[in-house]
């Protein structure tokens, strides 16, 4: 195989608890079936109790890459919260990224405590749309809904964005394979409902896309 | 069926570093496998753990590393092949064992796993494990990729059973805790049976020991010289080389590829760094004049390739090392490709790719004026919230400017803005309550600050115990506070020992800390740091006593606790809810800063976010106008 950019660069960006190292785990697992190279750098330890989290997963038909991508070369951002997707393009963003998104914040506890200010999310979505090429918003959670699976629902709308050389099949085998058994249909579930929101399979387009403003 | 126990020889997967290392083991038919949690080793034992029963191995977790490596040194001892992962700080918590197990000498392979914290991602320090080789004469491997991770690790059972020395692994966060493709390889068929023969004293001819150990190294050295595990990739005749270990090799093969000199810089990989397989190194370097070493952290390569150097120096001729000491790499912090192209770069008289100013300049404004910072918190529904802010309290009400000494968990978060900044010291396991057993005796010089220590439940069993007799012994004025959350939280709770389970999650013994505390003759008091008026009472009590006391804050993290069962919802009730009017200056969100609850915009009022609460409960008790109420069981 061959691949268009190699090595392909995607940051997967959320706060701990978010589930961030399990969305990295099902796009790499993939990625192997795919028979790439793929490498998962991970953010751990402290950072997992409510810091930023990043995961840095690269792909590439040549060879074994290095756990960290270099600055400025993420190809693709995910972002399971807004400001962290915004927060990573300061070091990796450049001009062609694309950016998939949930729009839903989780804030941090120098806003709770009014110490810092939570920027309104349609601005932080339009600052966004400024720096990349392409943003696309996917609400994974509705109002009033507990988040449960939303990670999944995400990696569900990154492989329907065909952004990554990855068939939808590759993903559903890792989904089968990470979680227990009596967890894979709700992830399963959740990951189509993802494949769906982005466009990918269905055409409900509950995607909105921010185009850069030229 | 989980990859470990995967057998299908040349399968590639996805693995992490750490479970390589664990599947390399198992391919060399590890039979026993002692460890104390630690970040970036734990998933190493907690592997191995997993498939304990399929190959038939015996794990557990240890009170601390020394025990661990003592247990897994008897295993050895007996002929089987053990291993012992821990962090860089564990290994000198063992390092006492290790300078004298090195004269004794082994038996069966044994693997010591370091784990390194470049960058001290998660650890309270960043330094270099592989000096103690050097400094124990042992010999030290260092994989540079997951593939390398897996086999060096069966590869290092046999170096140590030929030498009769336990071998050292270093790894790093970069590589245990980072994944990447795996081949497996065969699954061994284990027949070993454990049968102690011999003699193994250190200390009755150490001299002779000392020669002997000499000796061993230099057999090592000689093997060294023909392992797969050192190679040259580049243009033949190189006059500039790097010279790299560990995770250096990638960022060093992506920068030479990123400034396109493949075809003039050549790159020289070691995985076997002490001792340094001389030969083999001098036979790559005739040509060369230039050295950029990559490694991370220490010059640990570069000042022993350097003595090389020297020793050589009628044969090589002069040769200019550039690397930490040049300046063109940092002994500190975690390497990455961009400061290895950088360094390169600045050598060659390059320039590295650069992104575009006016597009960094946008994008790192918002870093500094728009994107709030995130700073790490306790989790909702952390027991150590309540626990810091009972002591805030118990500190505030006291009014003499007492303070509270910290240690190695979870609740290190307590110094800052988790914890409302209580915590003023940290430093290693058990050194809270070793600190405060000092500053507990100075009032003769004038000192009157009460000081209280605390110390999870994990670091109690670890390292807390003679600090506390010695407290009890010297009459020191200390307030212990044990935050006792049922586990080994930090690094995914695993069990201690009292927890009542082991490491393969079978019921276990206990040994119960306030049983510990009462053997030792100080007054303990067991409380639910929910009970968070009667816990601020507690302390504002004890710190009126003299002599060593202690608080046991027991309640479970809630993060196993909402695994195992479902949890209550809450609400905040907006009619009862007064809002700034409330007098209360919006203390469940603001005050006791639980990110599950938010303020509401639109309404001026409290509001529960269901993303994010785990359903403790405790905001309700605190709030003023009882206005945060459950919902009933979760759905």
């Amino acid at each position: 195989m061959i691949l268009k950019k190699d090595p392909l660069n995607l940051i997967i960006a959320g706060v701990g608890g978010q589930g961030n190292i399990l969305a990295s785990q099902i796009v790499a697992t993939a990625g192997i079936k795919e028979g790439l190279y793929v490498t998962v750098g991970e953010t751990y330890g402290a950072s997992q109790r409510g810091g930023p989290v990043m995961s840095h997963v690269r792909f590439s038909a040549r060879e074994q890459c290095g756990p960290l991508i270099p600055e400025g070369e993420a190809d693709i951002i995910v972002g399971l919260e807004p400001i962290e997707a915004l927060r990573i393009i300061g070091d990796y963003g450049n001009p062609k990224t694309r950016v998939i998104v949930s729009p839903r914040p989780i804030y941090p506890i120098w806003v709770l405590s009014g110490q810092a200010k939570y920027p309104p999310v349609e601005e932080v979505l339009q600052r966004l749309g400024e720096l990349v090429a392409e943003v696309r918003v996917v609400e994974a959670i509705k109002e009033g809904e507990t988040g449960l699976a939303a990670n999944v629902v995400i990696v569900g709308a990154l492989a329907g964005s065909r952004m990554l050389p990855i068939e939808i099949k590759n993903f559903e085998e890792s989904i089968r394979e990470i979680f227990s058994p009596k967890d894979v249909e709700l992830n399963l579930k959740a990951f189509r409902k993802g494949v769906e929101l982005s466009g990918g399979k269905a055409r409900i387009p509950a995607t909105s896309k921010i185009r850069k403003r030229k | 069926m989980g990859i470990l126990e995967l057998n299908h020889p040349g399968k590639t997967v996805l693995m992490m570093g750490d479970e390589a290392i664990a599947r390399g083991a198992i391919e060399a038919g590890v039979d026993f496998c002692a460890s104390y949690p630690g970040t970036p080793a734990t998933e190493i034992p907690e592997s191995l753990a997993r498939v304990a029963d399929r190959f038939n191995i015996y794990a557990e977790w240890s009170t601390n590393e020394i025990v661990a490596f003592e247990a897994a040194t008897a295993a050895s001892l007996a002929g089987l092949r053990a291993l012992v992962a821990m962090k860089q700080n564990g290994v000198n918590v063992c390092s006492d064992f290790l300078m004298t197990i090195n004269l004794s000498g082994t038996n069966g392979g044994l693997v010591l796993v370091a784990a390194d914290d470049p960058s001290a991602i998660s650890s309270s320090n960043e330094q270099d494990s592989r000096s103690y080789a050097r400094y124990a004469d042992l010999p030290l491997l260092e994989p540079a990729d997951f593939q390398e991770a897996k086999d060096m690790t069966k590869w290092a059972f046999e170096v140590s059973e030929k030498l009769g020395l336990p071998c050292i692994i270093r790894s790093v966060t970069r590589l245990s805790h980072s994944r990447g493709n795996v081949k497996l390889g065969e699954l061994p068929e284990k027949k070993r049976t454990a049968k102690f023969e011999g003699v193994y004293i250190s200390g009755a001819f150490v001299a002779a020991q000392h020669a002997a150990l000499h000796q061993k190294l230099e057999q090592a050295r000689e093997d060294f010289e023909a392992s797969r595990f050192n190679f040259y990739v580049g243009p033949r005749r190189a006059k500039f080389i790097i010279v790299t270990s560990g995770s250096g090799w990638l960022y060093s093969r992506e920068s030479v590829a990123a400034l396109g000199l493949e075809g003039k810089v050549g790159i020289l990989k070691i995985g076997t760094t002490w001792p340094l397989p001389e030969k083999y190194i001098v036979d790559h370097l005739k040509n060369v004049t230039e050295i950029l070493v990559i490694e991370e952290v220490d010059p640990f390569l570069e000042q022993n390739l350097k003595i090389l150097l020297a020793e050589q120096a009628k044969t090589l001729g002069p040769i200019e090392v550039y690397g930490a000491k040049s300046g063109h790499r940092p002994p500190y912090g975690e390497m990455n490709q961009d400061k290895v192209a950088q360094a390169l770069a600045s050598i060659k008289g390059l320039k590295t790719r650069a992104r575009d100013e006016k597009y960094v300049e946008k994008a790192k404004e918002l870093l500094l004026s728009y994107i709030p910072i995130r700073m790490p918190t306790f989790c909702t529904g952390c027991p150590h919230r309540a626990s810091l802010w009972a002591i805030k309290s118990a500190l505030k009400l006291d009014g003499r400017d007492g303070f509270v000494t910290g240690d190695i968990g979870c609740y290190s978060l307590g110094a800052g803005p988790a914890g409302y900044f209580q915590l003023k010291t940290i430093q290693c396991m058990g050194a809270g309550i070793g600190l405060a057993n000092g500053f507990g005796k100075l009032d003769r010089f004038g000192f009157n600050q009460p000081v209280i220590a605390v110390c999870g439940d994990s670091t109690f069993y670890h390292a807390a115990i003679p600090a506390l007799i010695n407290a009890r012994v010297n009459n020191s004025n200390v307030l212990m506070v044990v935050l006792d959350n049922g586990g080994t939280a930090m690094t995914g709770f695993q069990p201690h020992p009292g927890s009542g389970c082991d490491a393969l999650g079978r019921p276990a013994p206990t040994v119960e800390i306030e049983q510990i505390c009462k053997g030792i003759g100080v007054e303990v008091r067991v409380r639910d740091p929910f009970e968070i008026s009667q816990a601020v009472q507690d302390i504002y009590d004890m710190l009126q006593e003299n002599g060593p006391r202690v608080m046991v804050f027991r309640r479970r993290c809630f993060r196993i606790e909402a695994k195992e069962k479902l949890q209550k919802k809450y609400y905040v009730d907006q009619a009862k809810c007064i809002g700034d009017d409330c007098g209360c200056a919006r203390f469940c969100s603001r005050v006791f800063n639980c990110p599950g609850i938010i303020w509401d915009q639109k309404a001026q009022k409290a509001k529960i976010d269901e993303v994010v609460c785990t359903g403790c409960g405790v905001c309700a008790t605190l709030c003023p106008r009882g206005a945060i109420i459950v919902r009933g069981a979760a759905s």
